[in-house]
């Protein structure tokens, strides 16, 4: 089994040779009438195309990071640059033009439609009215939401986690290539978090943004971050690194505090279910299929479930012997509904966490249409789970090998 | 609800909306509600109609003597009426144009030391009774139009003063930075965003100095200008109460009747979403 770490560590080479899409030099924030500085003197590189979490306390200055970034707030002292060029003089609307933000509270203009606030960025750089029409539409697409019936609705008209996704595409409206994000998941309940986080991460995917994210969930952090910079007061960094490393190596009191304990546990949202293997020999049949040939598959198979998918490949019930055996079989009401299933981009947390909450031994995976990938099953979380740890673990299976060697 | 049902049966005769791209499910509701608000708008225009044909039947059934009819007919009264209104209006105008944008000044951040003096004029100008005020005016300008338009707007300007100030400064700051942080420019973020969210506010100050300046032209009366005041004025000067009634009556009822319309506009121009 591949370890997971295995492709950040080659995008952290790539990283370190190329000029990093932010770079922050000694920024100094100190407000008005304070002693201390809110910011004081960091220094970072955030590489191109990934995203880096910011994560600490309240109050440690996570926000007025983020904003020196974009020159909502002036630093007091310190240079920024964008893509090379020092941007810590240049005119802030133009520069705030390249740099998409979501602020804390998400911002929605109540007065403006859903395309209205998506279209305000490329309104302001002088589009079309076309061009942005089609743009909104796209993007709307883009964050799951039906276009022809979100388009013209107002903010207070939508959800908390669809204004969410507003704001998201909002900030993508002009495709900037850096992308500032204060918290997008803050309010939220946490199953429509889970399902915003994943679908972020599928958007970022496809749009290869260099993103800064602003936390203070260290679950979230792990789980989206290519890096993860843990702040103390004054926005210092305590640790810059892959959240693998952070994990595994805490370079202080202050980060494993944060980090918090079931570091173990936390190490299942660093491996997603598109990253192991899945089981694909599990029988299949439609729901529409003859039950003659139904038996056939699940007989010749050395399962003892078969999964019953609708006619777009959709998986419906899962049936046995038994349930195939009686009189009059209707297929689509046979055995148990197929409940636990998860895209490949979800974790092995959400993963387990699904098994779980279902009591199903195994979660069914899908594609983004909802169509049947494969399976993954309890034990191969687990073995995962280990392999992870893979280096502490080897030590200790390799001597108790060689000691049932000698003995032997 | 029996109402509703009928109109909704008819709904699509009335054909589709002009080809605008907003979702049909948004037009329709809007549509409920605009149909609603006509509803809600039908009873002060009935109750208004219906005491001022009292009225003119009351006074149709009167004998009136030739000082009566010299005051009552309808070409006399009309130009009271007029007068009036534009008495109301050209004041309410003027302060329009000088307070919302002072009310503006007053809440940027680069101009805030201003605030506090403006409102301290403006509440002196509300202080004082008007009827004071316009003779402090009137003895230095001397009698008519003019001076009277000053007065109304020396005392209505708190209102707008102080609306447009609230107004801008209830706007959720995070809609600022969120319009900053996008790239937009302080005029920009101004005109697209703090005044649309401020307009409420805004305009029911307006509505407010409105009033007081339609109730407050009835004194121009003593000023040299002949609005419904001079009605009242006369009846009370010549003793004849069928032309005090009738001027007092016009009088409320034309308070009540721009009231009325200034509530209509305000919820015309409230900004949807809202
Ligand atoms: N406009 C301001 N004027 C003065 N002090 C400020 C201002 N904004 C923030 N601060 C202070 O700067 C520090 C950092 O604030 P900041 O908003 O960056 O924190 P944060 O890490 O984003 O916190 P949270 O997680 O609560 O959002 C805080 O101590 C705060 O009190
Ligand atoms: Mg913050």
């Amino acid at each position: 089994m591949t370890t997971t770490d295995m492709p950040q560590a080659t995008s952290d080479d790539a990283a370190g040779r190329a000029e990093p899409m932010i770079r922050l030099d000694k920024l100094t924030k100190r407000y008005r009438g304070q002693s201390r500085a809110a910011v004081d003197q960091v220094t970072m590189e955030m590489p191109r195309g990934e995203i880096v979490v910011l994560v600490g306390p309240s109050g440690c200055g996570k926000t007025t990071t983020m904003e020196l970034i974009n020159r909502l707030i002036e630093p007091t002292s310190g240079r920024i640059y964008l893509d090379g060029e020092d941007v810590t003089t240049s005119d802030p609307d133009a520069l705030r033009r390249r740099i998409g933000y979501v602020i804390q509270q998400i911002g929605l203009f109540p007065h403006f439609t859903v395309a209205e606030n998506i279209g305000v960025v490329p309104k302001l750089l002088g589009w079309t009215k076309q061009r942005i029409g089609n743009r909104v539409d796209e993007l709307l697409d883009l964050v799951g939401l039906d276009p022809s019936d979100y388009r013209g609705r107002y903010p207070k008209e939508l959800s908390g986690g669809q204004r969410q996704r507003i704001g998201v595409a909002r900030a993508l409206a002009a495709d900037p290539p850096v992308m500032l994000m204060d918290e997008p998941f803050g309010a939220i309940d946490p199953i429509t978090r889970e399902r915003l986080q994943n679908e972020f991460l599928r958007l970022q995917q496809q749009v290869k943004k260099t993103i800064v994210f602003v936390t203070h969930d260290v679950d979230e952090a792990i789980k989206l971050g290519d890096r993860i910079a843990i702040l103390s007061e004054q926005s210092h960094i305590a640790q810059y690194d892959t959240p693998e490393n952070i994990l595994s190596n805490p370079a202080s009191a202050y980060v494993e505090d944060f980090i918090g304990s079931g570091a173990s546990l936390k190490r299942l949202n660093l491996s997603r279910v598109r990253d192991i293997e899945l089981a694909t020999d599990c029988p299949t049949a439609r729901l529409d299929d003859e039950l003659p040939e139904v038996r056939r598959r699940l007989v010749e198979s050395d399962w003892s479930a078969l999964l019953l998918l609708d006619e777009r490949g959709r998986p419906q019930r899962w049936v046995n012997a038994r349930d195939l055996d009686r009189t009059s079989v209707d297929l689509r009401t046979a055995g148990l509904p197929a409940v636990a299933t998860v895209e490949p981009h979800a974790t092995l947390s959400d993963a387990l966490n699904e098994m779980l909450t279902s009591s199903a031994g195994a979660a069914i995976v899908v594609d983004r249409s909802g169509s049947y990938q494969g399976l993954i099953d309890f034990d191969t979380v687990m073995v995962t789970a280990k392999s992870i740890k893979r280096d502490s673990t080897e030590y200790y299976r390799a001597a108790k090998l060689s000691g049932a060697e000698t003995a032997g | 609800m029996t109402t509703s049902t009928p109109t909704e049966t008819t709904e699509p005769q009335t054909g589709p909306e002009p080809a605008e791209d907003t979702a049909d499910v948004g037009a329709t509701a809007v549509r409920r509600t605009r149909r609603k608000l006509v509803l809600r708008w039908m009873g002060m225009p009935a109750l208004l109609a219906l005491a001022f044909g009292a009225l003119y039947l009351w006074v149709s059934g009167q004998e009136l003597d030739s000082i009566e009819k010299r005051t009552l007919n309808a070409s006399a009264l009309t130009q009271r009426v007029i007068e009036h209104l534009q008495l109301a209006a050209v004041s309410t105008l003027i302060v329009i144009v000088i307070a919302i944008p002072l009310g503006i000044l007053a809440t940027r951040r680069s101009a805030r030391y201003v605030a506090p003096v403006l409102l301290a004029l403006g509440n002196l100008g509300q202080a004082i009774p008007s009827f004071g005020l316009i003779t402090i005016v009137v003895l230095l300008a001397g009698v008519g139009f003019k001076s009277v338009v000053f007065g109304l707007v020396a005392y209505s300007a708190l209102p707008i003063l102080r609306n447009t100030m609230v107004g801008l400064q209830q706007v959720d700051q995070t809609l600022v930075k969120s319009a900053r942080g996008m790239g937009m420019s302080p005029m920009k973020t101004l005109l697209r965003v703090e005044l649309p969210l401020a307009v409420p506010v805004v305009l029911a100050g307006v509505r407010t100095a409105l009033i007081l300046n339609v109730g407050t032209a009835t004194l121009a009366t003593f000023f040299g200008v002949k609005a419904l005041g001079y009605v009242i004025f006369q009846g009370i000067q010549l003793d004849r109460t069928p032309v005090l009634i009738v001027g007092a009556v016009m009088a409320s009822g034309l308070a009540l009747l721009v009231d009325y319309l200034a509530g209509v506009v305000e919820e015309l121009l409230t900004p949807r979403g809202l």
